[in-house]
């Protein structure tokens, strides 16, 4: 099990390589990469605030329980702070269970999680100004089916 | 004393990030009534706490929650993650 909250960029296919391999009863790996969206073809960067110490602590926390419910064998979580240019990555999750029902289901279950309870806060910087992005009630009530 | 922290535009409203305040506030509600009596710029950043979330000591908790033994108070809009 593996939380990394960190600056530096990552490349989601590296990690993916050889996640969840050689580990005895492992029959499925899921992998899933957010990366910054520019809907309107304006955004010139994202800016990700976060809380240092609360973030480790949440995400730890909710991989735990992500380990515990679907029988994980081993699970990543990346997610990035500062700067962040349109296309990069932002966060990665990956999972790995005995059957993929459980990959599956872990992950949706992480991504959710992360997008609502781990303290992160994203800023939309484009050529006119910047502006923080807004939570969704859709994300809190995606919630609701865990 | 406690630590209070502010992050994202709780933190651009009030001016900075963090400070450490001598407080008699029993909760969450209390400080922060306390907070908007002190200036406008606080009176701003809290104007609707429904759109506020606010965690002790590094867990998310409520505005009623109490703060006896309470050592770092974070105010906050609803996370963004993902």
């Amino acid at each position: 099990m593996r939380v990394a909250v960190q600056a530096e960029a990552f490349d989601p296919g590296h990690e993916a390589t050889g996640f969840g391999q050689g580990m005895p009863g492992v029959g499925a790996v899921v992998t899933f990469a957010g990366v910054v969206r520019d809907t309107t073809g304006t955004l010139a960067a994202m800016e990700i605030e976060h809380y240092p110490g609360m973030t480790e602590r949440a995400i730890a926390g909710i991989l735990a329980e992500a380990v515990a419910r679907w029988h994980l064998l081993d699970a990543l979580v990346i997610h990035r702070h500062g700067r962040l240019g349109p296309g990069e990555p932002i966060m990665m999750v990956a999972t790995a269970a005995a059957h993929r029902a459980e990959a599956f289901a872990a992950a949706e279950f992480l991504m959710d999680y992360l997008k609502s309870r781990a303290p992160f806060w994203k800023k939309e910087i484009t050529a006119t100004g910047a502006e923080w992005v807004a939570a969704k009630d859709a994300d809190e009530d995606a919630l609701d089916r865990w | 004393m406690i630590d209070v922290l502010y992050f994202a535009w709780v933190r651009e409203r009030i001016g900075l990030p963090r400070e450490r305040l001598d407080t008699a506030a029993e909760t969450v509600a209390d400080l922060v009534a306390e907070l908007v009596a002190r200036e406008e710029r606080y009176a701003a950043a809290f104007a609707d706490t429904s759109a506020l979330r606010v965690a002790l000591d590094q867990e998310l908790a409520d505005f009623s929650a109490p703060l006896a033994g309470v050592r770092e108070v974070a105010f906050f809009p609803p996370m963004t993650g993902g």
